[in-house]
């Protein structure tokens, strides 16, 4: 019985420190729903955020009022059971003119041998100048030598004048993901977004990029920095295609070491002659010349090293 | 407190330093200066440990540093200012100044010092040093980095390069200020008469080789640095 309390307290520990490392430590402001091992275990509305879960039990759907302003939604995923495989279908109806913060997020605990993987499809449906800052962070950990694995899907959806910027951090303990994120803007609309990836030992992380401009004065950019360190392969795919009058810029840059492979595939469309689209890829170790720096101000090779890193993926 | 002995630097079958002799005193404001080409910033690497020289030796302050890396100098007490200054991603001109002082540093101190570089600190702060940055922003920065470390021996490449002229007399402040605390000594590599003007010694080099050192009246003399008649101005300096 003691050890069935010691055992509890302990994991109740490492799940709340699972949800601050993924949502931060102000979680429960505000709206959100806590989703833990394949179930919801803790939700809260507000006046102008619902949230229900979907008929068929598959996820939840999330509606903004139109014109709400600033709230922030915190939608965290922890998994600290080994061998689930969970899937979730998370929806997101932003209402004309609102405004808000949405932070989702994966923490997988992983001590034991078997596979734990979620698989997050998350779409999001912005009306006429909505605005939504969307964060989200990935993080694994465990001793156990059972694979942690997240496969994030976004797909949005932007109408006339709405905007979605989009933070994907991927720092640690991430054995294996695909991340897909699928756009389609209209008028005015404007897509950002931004991914920072760090992988190590024999780690995989492929990210793929499909967004397509629809209408006159829809814009899309794309940074991705990320670090690819001892035996790791990273693939970074993107296909932006302009069928009008429109601006897209994808900027791949990722710092390699070790034995690590990256792959920058790029891909960009133009079937209007106002399209104009800009793709940047560029994949290296750490400037010399950097390192050199930073050793003239008394750091050595390795914490120099750690510096560039550490800003690079700031 | 440094004394460069026999140092030879060849690359390309050429002699970038050939056989370079030299000895600096503590407490001095030493000026270096030569034809673009001459081997001035190989030889302030060299100092630093950026290059290793094919031969000779590096002492400063009676130890032989030949063999030290970068970072080993830098924690003894040797700075460097880059002729051309280095950009980064993400890593920001407040991030850099507190890596390079030797102390504890505040914001406020941070901003203090770039004001000193003639920066105005609130707007360059924060500010990632990166390609965004002009070139003469990027340089006072860099002197800054060095300004901060209070090193023994600060060797600056060609700090004025880039830097407007209103702002001539500030940079010599900036000089006048790291010597006054360190009581170290200041090298600075320069093609500006100003510069060499204000120096206790001047070294000449010229092809790989120091042509000649001594106080600044004598090299400059012999620099025969004078206004010259040009068509430019037509004579009227003459
Ligand atoms: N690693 C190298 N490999 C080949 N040549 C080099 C190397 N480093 C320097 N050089 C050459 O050595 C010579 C001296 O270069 P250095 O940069 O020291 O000149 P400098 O006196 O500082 O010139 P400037 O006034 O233009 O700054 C130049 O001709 C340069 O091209
Ligand atoms: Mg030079």
């Amino acid at each position: 019985m003691l050890r069935e309390e010691t055992n509890k307290a302990y994991m109740e520990k490492i799940e709340e420190n699972l949800l601050e490392t993924i949502a931060g430590d102000d979680v429960r402001t505000g709206a959100y729903n806590i989703r833990k091992n394949g179930k919801g275990v803790e939700r809260q509305i507000t006046e102008n955020v619902k949230i229900e879960t979907k008929k068929d039990g598959t996820g939840i759907d999330i509606y903004v009022k139109e014109n709400t302003k600033f709230e922030i939604v915190h939608i965290p995923v922890i998994i600290t059971q080994s061998g689930l495989k969970d899937v979730v279908y998370n929806d997101f109806y932003i209402g004309k003119n609102a405004n808000v913060v949405i932070v989702a997020g994966c923490g997988i605990h992983n001590d034991e041998h078997n596979d734990s993987q979620h698989d997050g499809i998350h779409r999001f449906f912005l009306e006429e100048g909505a605005k939504v800052r969307y964060y989200e962070k990935h993080y694994g950990e465990g001793k156990g030598d059972g694979k942690r694995i997240l496969n994030p899907v976004t797909e949005v959806e932007l109408k006339e004048g709405s905007s979605l910027e989009m933070e994907s951090v991927q720092i640690k303990g991430v054995d294996s993901t695909i991340r897909e994120t699928r756009g389609k803007v209209y008028k005015d609309g404007n897509l950002v977004v931004t991914e920072k990836i760090l992988t190590a030992g024999t780690q995989l992380a492929k990210t793929v990029f499909d967004v397509d401009l629809e209408e006159e004065g829809a814009s899309v950019k794309v940074t991705s920095r990320s670090v690819a360190t001892e035996n790791s392969k990273q693939q970074f795919e993107s296909k932006i295609v302009g069928n009008t009058k429109c601006f897209g810029h994808v900027e791949c840059d990722a710092i390699i070491k070790d034995n690590a492979k990256v792959t920058a595939i790029p891909e960009i469309i133009a079937n209007n002659v106002d399209a104009n689209l800009i793709h940047e890829a560029a994949i290296g170790k750490i400037a010399g010349e950097q390192l050199i720096k930073l050793m003239t101000l008394g750091l050595s090779e390795k914490e120099a090293e750690e510096k560039i890193i550490e800003g690079f993926l700031k | 407190m440094l004394e460069l002995k026999h140092i030879m630097f060849e690359r390309d079958n050429k002699k970038i330093l050939n056989d370079i002799n030299l000895t600096i005193d503590t407490g001095k404001f030493i000026a270096i200066t030569g034809q673009n080409g001459s081997g001035k910033s190989t030889l302030a690497k060299i100092i630093m440990g950026i290059e290793k020289p094919d031969s000779g030796q590096v002492i400063f302050e009676g130890q032989d540093i030949t063999n030290k890396t970068i970072d080993e100098r830098a924690r003894m007490g040797i700075g460097f200012a880059f002729q051309q200054p280095v950009k980064f991603k993400g890593i920001t001109v407040l991030d850099l100044i507190r890596l390079s002082a030797n102390r504890k540093m505040n914001k406020k101190e941070a901003c203090d010092i770039l004001s000193t570089v003639g920066l105005c600190a609130n707007e360059y702060i924060d500010r990632e040093v990166n390609g965004s940055l002009s070139g003469g922003e990027l340089k006072r920065i860099e002197i800054a980095l060095l300004a901060v470390r209070d090193a023994k021996l600060c060797i600056f490449d060609e700090p004025e390069a880039g830097i407007d002229l209103w702002s001539f007399q500030n940079l010599i402040e900036v000089f006048e200020n790291i010597q006054e605390r360190t009581k170290g000594t200041t090298l600075i590599i320069s093609h500006q008469e100003r510069i060499l003007k204000i120096a206790d010694e001047i070294i000449l080099m010229r092809n790989g080789k120091i042509q000649k050192t001594g106080k600044a009246e004598e090299v400059l003399a012999e620099m025969n640095v004078k206004p010259h008649c040009c068509k430019l101005n037509k004579g009227t300096k003459c």
